[in-house]
């Protein structure tokens, strides 16, 4: 699997021509200098059928609208610099000329207008629905502030929950069903595909495909309380074997080895951390909080907000709150003992 | 006057006005500023009803809103210049984003379009004050007591947190457990009355007020603006105040509308929102886009290109406002074929807009500008109406907006339309109409400065705000990490914002200086053609010591103009001295029909604002006693409003006192 920025670099060069040609604005490039790439950036990079006919869109709309806000400027900087003559500052104009203006402005604007209408409703119909029957069907319901992935599977026993990273099989629409357990939240995967709101009582879905394997960045987009700026998740994309892989492993319980070190870690666990967190294969079926069956799989960890490296992990377990301040994620007082038995125990959950 | 005759059923009290002049310094002139001039001191200023006391007083109050909630803009991008900063909490950051939004679009944009036409009207109007002067003192009073509700949470740390539009459920009692949502529920239903009694009066005054002659063809635009944001304002207030009255009724009586557990809809909310949000966003622009068609032909030299056209397109503009709410809730999952309509709607709406902005620049070309201040406002809120235009069409499309909504495009292109449409308008006005309110010219230099360093600093504030929302960056984070791509924008961003404001205060320092040492002002210093350039600056508290006769739509460029037609009679009028008098005409054509007996000075306004507010003050508190106690104080407050006096009964002569009901 490719890392997202490798597979970015060959779109630098058309993206700085493009940003200059159209904004003409400097901070762009700067900032594009200063990162590679913006991880959330839809309007130069899209992945899907989901999403590239948007992106399309957003180019033509941004340079024909570009093109108009020239003309209507010069149009007004050449009125505003028409001089009058110095004789006469008191001279007033006739109230019933000028009509032409209106009529032929406002005449053009309405054929434009109604051409991007027609080009948005068009575009709108194909990236309605995918154009065959979705490979794969998740749902993801939107906590306070992350994400629970459920796979679907006719046969009960092969569904499985996992938490913050979607992986998906390349190539094929996915659909997904979007809920929520609390507030009002918003699923968006911008390079696949637009957002969609995460509604408590509805049934709300959207549908993202990648054409192309990769680390995909998603953002909850509606404002859903004080750490709503730390929501987010990743989609993976995958070739069908590694995502069979992935899918396999995942659906298995907990492989519980037992040392001394892991069996104080996991009593520790079961004592303070299964309220809220479940691992399958042991007595934590906690359903307020991440599945952690497999949390050493994943790459990042807190909703998308640190990697997910045992010092991390530590840090995360002990400092919650001050890492994410207002998050349900309490910051746990734990010994030094402690936390190496937790963390031992952790890093067991493959 | 035959209509006086119809109007009245008994005959005996018919009575013709007398038409007459009276110059500064005579016997009527002294005896019109008697009857009409307030009381002295405090009692007079608490007591009030004069519509340019008023409309000043709320051109004052909204603009220490704008500036509060500039300064909490402005700590806000201070915690986003750089990434990952922590000079704020989360929380502080929701309430300062929230307030922001509150404070700007309710406290701020719509009362400060209101101070304008407050004073405005009358004088625009040949008419001697608003149709129902003692609402306006009311409306006044609440907005004031309002936005002093909505504030005093603020030091207590309780604010409103949930965002301007406050979707549920995170705005219900279970995900929000402090006051915080209840004051702006119960903030909200009071300010609803106020705007709703001020947008009567408003659709009154229009119709009844006018000076005869003054047919519907020869208002000004800033008029039409008003009276169509005024309209909307009546269908839409109910729909938001409903909202937030039944969310109060969810969070404290235990109603279910929009909890789910038990079968509540947070949908509803949206819909119910949305239906008043859009248009609002119409009746915050539509007047302030008035004050540009009324004050930029004064600088072109040549009426507004396309009257009817531009009329028209505000009305327009308007309807299909009320069509197009969806287009917030284009990420809703809503059917396609629904956001289809929707979307199409939300691109046709700029048609209307396109008018105004070619009969501007028609009117910029053909006019030949001379450079003030005002004019420069005015030719730079063009093109940022452009910007904001064209960035809405963008939104417009529904593709597109599934991954606008909720960035900071959205964030860039709402500041374009408000400060853009709004603000700059509302300065440029000020600049304009200072003189008339002050009878001191603003100083031209420091006003060009301010111009200057403002369109620059929010250009380079908001213009970065649209990269940014392509980008990728979601409203409302309280901060990003730095390997978003977003630092760059951002850091600009925050520059330009501080730059913008020093343009603010260079324009509050010109007023300061001004109102101290600017030069004085003649009656119509910019040769502008509309009426309230007729009178003195400042203008008398009768306005007009004789009702004017109107007979075009620029009264005072007829003689330049030469349209044909009558010529408008200023000096000579009708004198309505017995008492606070003004005369009522038909709705179309502007014909005399009736005497109006205006209403004296009163505390009464001032008392049932105070009241209300303390009343909801006390639903807040859950002070049922004190609460009930305002209400009977409402009540009372009310009966010495409505107190029948003798100096309101029509009347012939002295004999006939008691014979005559009041009519007018």
């Amino acid at each position: 699997m490719n890392d997202y920025r490798s597979r970015f670099r060959h779109f630098a060069a058309v993206e700085c021509a493009f940003f200059s040609m159209i904004l003409a604005a400097a901070p762009v490039n700067a900032a594009l200098a200063e990162n590679g790439v913006a991880p959330l950036n839809y309007f130069l990079h899209s992945y899907g059928p989901a999403a590239t006919p948007t992106m399309y869109l957003g180019w033509i709309f941004v340079a024909l609208l570009a093109v108009i806000f020239v003309i209507i400027a010069l149009l007004l900087t050449g009125a505003v610099f028409r001089k009058r003559s110095a004789e006469d500052p008191c001279t007033i104009g006739r109230e019933d000329e000028g009509m032409p203006w209106i009529y032929i402005g406002t005449g053009v604007s309405a054929c434009i207008l109604f051409a991007l209408a027609i080009y948005a409703l068009v575009t709108l119909n194909v990236i309605a629905k995918p154009t065959r029957a979705p490979a794969l069907t998740l749902t993801v319901t939107g906590y306070d502030w992350w994400w629970k992935i459920e796979y679907e599977d006719d046969d009960p026993t092969r569904r499985f929950v996992t938490a913050n990273e979607i992986h998906i099989p390349v190539g094929v629409p996915v659909l997904v069903k979007l809920k929520s357990a609390d507030v009002i939240h918003a699923f968006w995967v911008p390079m696949l595909a637009g957002k969609t709101q995460m509604i408590p009582g509805l049934n709300n879905q959207q549908w993202l495909q990648a054409d192309a394997e990769g680390i995909y960045r998603g953002q909850c987009t509606q404002y859903c309380g004080v750490q709503h700026a730390h929501m987010g998740f990743e989609v993976v994309a995958q070739n069908p074997a590694e995502f069979q892989k992935w899918q396999d492993a995942q659906r298995k319980s907990a492989a519980m080895v037992s040392t001394i070190d892991i069996n104080a870690g996991k009593k520790l666990f079961l004592d303070r951390c299964s309220g809220c967190h479940t691992i399958r294969g042991t007595e934590a079926v906690g359903a307020h909080a991440p599945d952690l069956t497999h949390l050493k799989s994943r790459r990042l960890i807190a909703a998308g907000l640190l990697t997910n490296t045992s010092e991390h992990l530590v840090k995360w377990i002990t400092h919650a709150q001050d890492i994410k301040p207002g998050a349900r994620m309490p910051s746990m007082m734990l010994t030094a003992t402690e936390i190496s038995a937790l963390s031992a125990f952790l890093s067991t959950l493959n | 006057m035959t209509d006086v005759v119809q109007s009245s059923p008994d005959l005996s009290l018919r009575r013709v006005p007398e038409i007459g002049s009276a110059p500064i310094g005579s016997a009527a002139e002294i005896r019109l500023a008697q009857l009409w001039e307030s009381a002295p001191g405090w009692r007079g200023w608490l007591s009030t009803v004069d519509h340019k006391a008023i409309g000043l007083r709320y051109l004052v109050t909204a603009f220490i809103f704008l500036l509060m909630g500039g300064i909490e803009a402005l700590i806000m991008r201070l915690q986003l210049a750089r990434p990952d900063q922590v000079l704020l909490t989360p929380e502080q950051y929701s309430q300062l984003f929230t307030m922001h939004g509150v404070t700007m679009i309710f406290l701020y944009s719509l009362p400060i379009l209101s101070g304008f036409s407050n004073y405005l009207w009358p004088l625009m109007l040949g008419s001697r004050d608003m149709a129902f002067p003692r609402l306006n003192a009311l409306s006044y009073w609440i907005f004031l007591f309002a936005g002093i509700f909505l504030y005093a949470s603020f030091p207590l740390g309780e604010a409103p947190n949930a965002g301007w539009f406050n979707y549920v459920p995170f705005a219900g009692l279970e995900y929000n457990t402090g006051p915080n949502i209840d004051v702006y529920a119960l903030g909200m239903v009071l300010l609803g009355i106020s705007t709703t009694v001020g947008s009567v009066n408003f659709v009154v005054t229009l119709f009844r007020m006018r000076a005869p002659g003054m047919s519907i063809n020869r208002v000004p635009i800033l008029v039409w603006g008003t009276l169509t944001a005024s309209v909307a304002n009546i269908f839409a207030i109910p729909s938001v105040s409903l909202a937030f009255f039944l969310l109060w009724l969810d969070r404290q009586i235990g109603t279910h509308f929009f909890d789910v557990v038990n079968g509540g809809k947070p949908l509803l909310w949206q819909h119910l929102f949305w239906m008043f949000g859009h248009p609002w966003v119409y009746a915050v622009v539509l007047p302030a886009m008035g004050i540009v068609s009324d004050a930029l032909p004064t600088f072109c030299r040549r009426p507004l290109v396309g009257y009817s056209a531009v009329a028209l397109s505000t009305m327009a503009t308007m309807l299909l406002g009320f069509g197009v709410w969806i287009h917030h809730m284009f990420a809703a999952g809503l059917p396609t074929l629904a956001l289809s309509f929707f979307g199409a709607a939300s691109m046709v709406i700029s048609i209307p807009s396109a008018v105004a902005v070619f009969a501007w620049i028609a009117t910029i070309w053909l006019g030949r500008p001379v450079f003030n201040t005002p004019f420069l406002f005015f030719a730079g809120f063009v093109i940022l109406f452009v910007i904001g235009g064209l960035s809405g069409v963008m939104t417009a499309a529904v593709p597109l907006d599934f991954q606008l909504n909720e960035t900071y495009f959205v964030v860039a292109h709402l500041h374009y339309v408000l400060l853009g449409i709004n603000v700059f308008p509302v300065v440029g006005g000020i600049y304009y109409w200072f003189p008339k309110f002050f009878g001191r010219m603003m100083n031209e230099t420091l006003g060009k400065w301010s111009f200057w360093v403002m369109f620059i600093g929010f250009n380079l504030g908001f213009f970065p705000m649209h990269l940014a929302g392509l980008l990728g960056m979601p409203r409302r984070i309280y901060t990003y990490a730095p390997n978003m791509g977003w630092n760059a924008v951002n850091m600009v961003t925050s520059v330009g914002s501080f730059i913008f404001a020093a343009g603010i205060l260079i324009f509050l320092v010109n007023i300061l200086i001004s109102l101290k040492r600017g030069a004085l002002a003649t009656p119509n210093p910019w040769d502008a053609p509309t009426l309230e350039w007729a009178v003195a600056s400042p203008p008398p508290a009768y306005n007009f010591a004789v009702i004017p006769f109107v007979a075009s739509r620029h009264p005072l460029w007829e003689g330049r103009l030469d349209e044909g037609g009558g010529r408008s009679s200023l000096e000579q009028g009708y004198l309505l001295m017995e008492g606070r008098e003004a005369i009522g005409t038909t709705p179309l054509d502007a014909e005399p029909d009736i005497i109006l007996k205006m209403p004296d000075d009163s505390y009464a306004p001032f008392f049932l604002g105070l009241f209300s507010a303390l009343a909801f003050a006390g639903l807040l508190l859950h002070w049922r006693d004190f609460t009930v106690l305002m209400a009977v104080a409402c009540s009372l407050s009310l009966m010495a409003w409505m107190w029948p006096r003798k100096a309101l009964v029509q009347r012939v002569a002295d004999s006939k006192y008691n014979k005559g009901a009041a009519h007018g």
